[in-house]
């Protein structure tokens, strides 16, 4: 865990506690919203892992389990004409924005019907041109293509939006991830990027990943505004994320987002995670995010049980009646697929014979 | 007045910038300073906010590049010079060329890269990097040899749908020179017969189309008459037309400034032999660089890449042969 204190520009959520500036204080609604979210991604992933032991999904499966607090606590305040580039432990930030689970299962299970046709599969989807990046594997390679969409906008005058990423402690390495964040902080660009430490990348533990001691410190180095969050307390995730959105969005720069949490599942359903120490997952890194927000929620008086348990049922049938639709749509047909990478060279668009 | 190679590309970026608010260019240097060889002398000035200095980071310029094309911008990215293109080269192949296929959303962008050898260039500085690119698929690579090619190819490139990788030879930039500037061009992808002739082809792109042209009038000294093909875009590449000049010809010679493993000369070899084998009266053979990094010294470098007197003698073994 990386809790050293920063020397400049950063603001510690736990130092200031309840006393920020209230641009990110939580409402009921927006509660209620990331739960029945995080609950969505929860039991959806749940089932993906159910669909990779029977066989039903092939290639990697890469859950979010017990980074849905933070994943989510982005996702709920971007808005319709943001751009979010989510990385791969991001279902419930995902669905936050407007994925669904019906295009969830249909890239797991190769769906022609799906956003990516079976064309890439798993984390590597979205809608580019409706301002929902598809990752690709190469991490830190998103960070500067958020920077282009927000360009754009600004080349168009559209003012108010912000594009958002996520990384992991270990993608924080990368040359692309350096190159977009000092980009980000020289365009002054309406960005916010949330670094989810959850203190192994893949195996490799932090002191093997970085030596800054805290990645927060990183934000002075760039000349951006940096936030630390309680990466599996979705009260603290929702406030601290709010006040970020909505400073990137009052046109105050880059801002960078670090939270400590702990994977509560390996990087993929093939590892088992065992280089995580006990003691670590009994530690409070190692709550479940989900056990403290219904704690939160419930002493909120913001749901009740009843509502929960309704919740939970309602999420098991739509995750369940979609699996059954998703297995009996059309795979690809490897005789109708479009062979050309092309989106118009080739295509005779101009009567001409182009190759 | 005579218009030079480097003066067509800053040229049509002008005129990219005036007829489509869409475009912008990125780059290092590129701003007030014009670019390291001034290729955008001025815009900045005539074009506020448009030609933009980016900080030395050929991963994230390519990456913005891509998320403002995915926005509906046609950025044009400056590589200062297409060796350090290698450093973009993820964002280039993994997104920029995938991204159609994988989503859906076109990508169109134009990387410029100021390539090929100049005296004193030396390893970093004198790269050819179309058969990389050309690799990918997903990527159009053009490689015009001509002042009036890299006017009206850069046009196209920013009208493109699709990615374009622009490769502007260094070497031409001063030394190719044109009264005026055409209105229409050769259809996309369309290779151009730049000297008809009958006892050999020789298949060329950008600088070497000179090169070629030189050696074919040394040939002609001798009373052979040389075909000189100029590709002008390598991908998508224009096999019809050199399948129709070996039918006339029946002996082949392709040179590619480029090394020759898996490169642009291997490729057509590869076509014409696979596709007009009963058109060849001769082995097909290509002339490349030598395979080792691009030497700085002018006495080897001006030995390391093909010339006119290197491709008179191919051609003459060629027709020996």
């Amino acid at each position: 865990m990386t809790k050293g204190s920063s020397p400049v520009q950063t603001i510690s959520s736990q130092a200031l506690g309840n006393g920020r500036n209230g641009t990110g204080r939580v409402t009921k609604e927006i509660a209620r919203r990331a739960f029945r979210t995080m609950l969505e991604a929860r039991i959806l992933e749940e089932k993906l892992a159910a669909l990779y032991r029977s066989g039903k999904i092939v290639g990697g499966v890469f859950l979010g389990r017990g980074q849905e607090a933070l994943s989510v606590a982005l996702g709920v305040h971007l808005r319709r004409g943001d751009i979010y580039a989510p990385l791969i432990r991001d279902q419930a930030g995902r669905l936050a924005f407007g994925d669904t689970i019906l295009d969830t299962l249909r890239t797991y299970l190769g769906s022609s019907l799906g956003s990516m046709r079976g064309r890439d599969g798993n984390i590597h989807r979205g809608r580019p041109s409706e301002g929902y990046h598809a990752m690709i594997s190469h991490l830190g390679a998103m960070v500067s293509t958020v920077c282009g969409g927000l360009v754009a906008k600004r080349f168009r005058g559209e003012t108010g939006a912000v594009g958002a990423t996520c990384i992991g402690d270990g993608g924080t390495s990368t040359g692309s991830f350096h190159e977009g964040m000092n980009m980000a902080a020289v365009e002054k660009l309406p960005m916010v990027v949330v670094v989810a430490n959850n203190q192994f990348s893949y195996s490799t533990p932090n002191d093997r990943q970085f030596a800054c001691g805290d990645l927060l410190t990183r934000a002075a180095g760039y000349g951006i505004t940096g936030r630390r969050a309680i990466g599996n307390d979705l009260i603290d995730c929702l406030e601290v994320i709010g006040e970020a959105v909505a400073a990137a969005r009052a046109g105050e720069g880059p801002q960078l987002v670090v939270a400590d949490l702990l994977r509560l599942v390996g990087h993929s359903e093939q590892d088992d995670a065992s280089y995580i120490p006990a003691a670590l997952k009994e530690s409070p890194l190692g709550r479940d995010c989900l056990d403290i927000a219904e704690d939160q929620l419930l002493e909120n008086e913001w749901v009740t049980d009843t509502e929960l348990s309704s919740w939970r049922a309602a999420v098991k049938a739509e995750v369940e009646e979609t699996v059954g639709k998703v297995l009996r749509e059309p795979a690809p047909d490897p005789a109708e697929e479009d062979w050309n990478a092309f989106s118009v060279v080739g295509r005779n668009l101009s009567g001409e014979d182009e190759e | 007045m005579s218009i030079t190679y480097l003066e067509a590309i800053r040229l049509a970026q002008q005129r990219a910038l005036a007829e489509d608010p869409r475009v912008f260019i990125y780059g290092q240097d590129i701003g007030a300073f014009g670019g390291a060889f001034k290729a955008t002398k001025n815009l900045a000035k005539e074009f506020p906010g448009r030609v933009l200095d980016a900080p030395i980071s050929e991963d994230a310029i390519v990456g913005l590049a891509i998320g403002a094309a995915v926005e509906g911008m046609r950025p044009i990215v400056e590589m200062q010079f297409a060796d350090f293109s290698t450093c973009g080269l993820n964002q280039i192949v993994n997104q920029a060329a995938t991204l159609y296929y994988r989503t859906g959303t076109p990508c169109p962008l134009v990387v410029r890269l100021p390539s090929g050898g100049t005296p004193g260039g030396g390893p970093f500085h004198s790269q050819s990097m179309e058969s990389l690119y050309a690799h990918y698929p997903g990527l159009v690579v053009m490689t015009p040899a001509t002042v009036e090619d890299v006017y009206t190819m850069l046009l196209e490139a920013v009208a493109l749908d699709d990615p374009v990788i622009f490769c502007e030879h260094k070497f031409l930039y001063y030394h190719l020179k044109a009264e005026k500037l055409p209105e229409e061009a050769l259809p996309f992808g369309k290779a151009r017969i730049t000297r008809p002739g009958r006892d050999a082809t020789v298949v060329a792109y950008s600088a070497m189309v000179h090169e070629a042209l030189a050696a074919a009038e040394e040939l002609s000294q001798d009373g052979y008459d040389i075909e000189v093909v100029d590709l002008r875009t390598v991908k998508p590449i224009d096999t019809d037309t050199i399948l129709a000049s070996v039918a006339r010809t029946g002996r082949l010679l392709v040179v590619s400034e480029d090394w020759p493993w898996g490169g642009v000369a291997a490729e057509v070899i590869a076509r014409v032999a696979a596709e007009g084998f009963g058109l060849l009266d001769a082995p097909p053979q290509r002339l490349n660089a030598r395979e080792t990094p691009v030497p700085y010294h002018p006495a080897l470098w001006g030995t390391h890449r093909p010339t006119a007197s290197s491709v008179a003698n191919s051609l003459r073994q060629l027709l020996e042969l």
